[in-house]
């Protein structure tokens, strides 16, 4: 729409007459800003900076506003409950009796879990793609690990509901039970929906992201980092060891941080593959529940104000947590990429 | 290849068999990760296409759901609604988004750019469910009912981050020389802004757009308990309305052998629209400015 005052040399006609009315006594005010050029300004000016700064201004407003309303719709089950409401592990809506541990337990055992199976493949993924890929394949991988974060999460657990779950429970889980039974970890009857079958989802979901931050950590560390190594005589792994991770170290651990952030809190996969059921169970065979599943399942058929209470309680708990881990993995990744050149005048 | 690299070394000292062994070692290791990484990537797309095509058929895409335990029906009306809610979405998320980042790359060199910033991008990072409740608590606890329109603003909470984001950093890769050769003939900030920087990298932008609304099309968890679902057909932003995502969910955890049919003929179709739309816009963007420049 505005593309003609570009292109057509009669348009821009009456803006030069408002810089005019506005130059002269900028230039006689200070000869010193006349080497600089600076932008004739007019009302809409400021109206438009108005405008975008209120935009920008709104993202902290929603991050205000997410707090306000968590914690007014938790502060019925906070009077209630306390602190014990996070050491309880009892969940009986029908009793009003609610506690978060089972849930805690769950997200933080799937999370990690997850973190287990992605983190080495996804830094060996990143490895490759920027140390060792031939020049040809460096784009087709790139566009497939992307692919892999476009996928909705409700199709990977629709995959994992019908395909990794029946495997789980006929072939995995009892190899693993009988020749890791004995760790205690690996017991149990093999129901398929279990907290190994939504580690190993979340596992596949978050290995996109780490993958690509890692490999842009990776890609910051100087040449000549490598070509030194490599100088005193260092073989590749050794040059990628000692020159680039060693480097990279920060970037990384806040490449994985930022996907224990998605873990956290990835809901749909999870809730259809992790079996639903509210107890703290050792062994990984059994079904678990997590904060974000428990909201997912729950939240629109709460009935009575407690119940609803307690809930909204459970995501202000899960919010925060994801809060300052997103925090602390930004700051990490930030404190190495920072050095690029970001832009034309950044 | 690295042999090249320090061949005169090795004719100095040879390479002992333990440091020829790790590095063969490491090297192995990355291709098999590659290889167990794209293991499920293939498998999923296989295993949905070989699903979704087999289930697809023209009741699906035409009619509304039948009655529970009926066989047949479509999921017509949950992908208009997907449609509706993802317009109203991007009505409210798009403007608000380039605005932010405007600000950002043109005006916010200061410490309120560096919050903005980094409250942004910690947003990125809330959990979708969680988005859902702060859309139920500001729209459905007011209204007293589920809506279309309670979706769009949770899934809209989701775009103005990345947005923002995106558009940021495609507005600083426009030269600087570019702004000032505005302000040279005259033009104001505001109008250089909208007509040379932001038209300048349009292409960009518009490609952050669709990654944010890609992002969004296929988000269940904050329309469980805004727009609800719907088994009939509803076009009003007020109502409860059915989406492509979250009759997928609701049919993949029934027990019945059609709905699970229909799921991965929903969830075929759902990624189709997607990546439809995505390279559509893509195309018509590149049509359009590769051809002007």
């Amino acid at each position: 729409m505005a593309d003609p005052a570009f292109s057509q040399p009669s348009m821009p006609g009456p803006q030069p007459v408002e810089a005019a009315r506005s130059g002269p006594p900028n230039a006689a005010g200070s000869p010193s800003s006349a080497v600089q050029i600076k932008p004739g300004f007019d009302a809409a000016d400021g109206i438009f900076k108005f405008a975008v700064t209120a935009c920008a201004v709104g993202i902290l407003g929603l991050l205000v506003l997410i707090v306000y309303e968590l914690a007014l719709g938790s502060s019925l089950s906070w009077h209630a409950f306390g602190f014990k409401f996070f050491w309880a592990s009892e969940w009986d809506p029908v009793n009003e009796q609610f506690g978060a541990v089972p849930f805690i337990y769950g997200t933080l055992v799937s999370s990690f879990l997850a973190l287990l199976i992605a983190v080495p493949l996804a830094i060996g993924v990143a490895v490759f793609v920027v140390e060792m890929c031939p020049r040809r394949l460096k784009a087709p991988l790139a566009f497939f690990t992307e692919l892999l974060a476009a996928i909705p999460s409700v199709i990977y657990g629709l995959w994992a509901l019908f395909v990794l779950v029946p495997i789980l429970r006929s072939l995995v889980e009892p190899f693993l039970a009988k020749t890791l039974g004995w760790t205690g970890f690996f017991e149990g009857p093999a129901y398929g929906l279990s907290m190994l079958a939504a580690g190993i989802v979340l596992a596949i979901m978050i290995m996109p992201i780490i993958s690509s931050i890692t490999r842009e950590v990776l890609r910051v560390v100087p040449q000549h980092q490598r070509e030194a190594a490599l100088a005193l005589g260092a073989t590749r792994w050794e040059m990628i060891r000692v020159g680039v991770l060693r480097n990279a170290r920060a970037g990384i651990a806040g490449a994985v941080i930022l996907g224990l952030g998605r873990a956290l809190g990835e809901t749909i996969a999870v809730t259809m593959v992790i079996g639903n059921r509210p107890e703290v169970a050792k062994s990984l065979f059994a079904p678990g529940y997590t904060m974000a599943s428990v909201l997912a399942n729950e939240f629109s058929e709460a009935t009575g104000d407690t119940y609803l209470s307690a809930l909204i309680e459970i995501g202000l708990a899960l919010f925060l947590v994801t809060i300052v881990v997103n925090a602390m993995a930004r700051l990490l990744v930030w404190s190495v990429t920072r050095g690029l050149p970001r832009g034309a005048h950044a | 290849m690295p042999e090249s690299a320090y061949s005169v070394a090795a004719t100095v000292a040879p390479l002992s068999l333990r440091r020829r062994l790790a590095n063969y070692l490491a090297t192995a290791y990355a291709f098999l990760s590659v290889l167990i990484v794209l293991a499920p990537l293939l498998a999923i797309f296989s295993y949905l296409v070989y699903k979704g095509v087999g289930s697809i058929n023209w009741a699906f895409l035409t009619q509304t759901p039948k009655p529970v335990g009926e066989v047949g029906g479509g999921m017509a009306n949950a992908i208009v609604g997907s449609a509706v809610i993802l317009a109203m979405a991007s009505l409210l998320g798009v403007p608000a988004g380039i605005g932010a980042g405007i600000y950002l790359s043109e005006y916010g060199q200061g410490r309120l750019g560096n919050v903005v910033r980094f409250t942004a991008d910690v947003l990125n990072g809330v959990p979708s469910i969680v988005i859902g409740i702060v859309a139920y608590a500001i729209v459905v606890f007011q209204q007293k009912h589920f809506s279309a329109f309670a979706g769009s603003v949770g899934l809209a909470i989701m775009m103005v981050p990345t947005i923002a984001r995106t558009t940021e950093e495609m507005l600083l890769l426009v030269p600087r020389a570019l702004r000032e050769a505005s302000y040279g003939l005259g033009i104001s900030r505001w109008r250089t802004t909208l007509s040379i920087t932001l038209r300048t990298a349009l292409p960009g932008v518009i490609t952050g757009i669709m990654l944010a609304f890609a992002r969004v099309a296929g988000e269940t968890a904050p329309l469980l308990f805004t727009a609800f679902g719907n088994q009939y057909w509803n076009l009003r932003p007020d109502q409860p309305t059915a989406a492509l995502s979250l009759q997928i969910y609701t049919y993949a955890l029934s027990p019945y052998d059609d709905w699970h049919r229909q799921a991965w003929a929903g969830a075929l179709v759902l990624i189709v629209l997607i990546v439809g739309a995505v390279s559509a816009v893509r195309i018509a963007v590149s049509r359009t400015y590769m051809g002007a420049a």
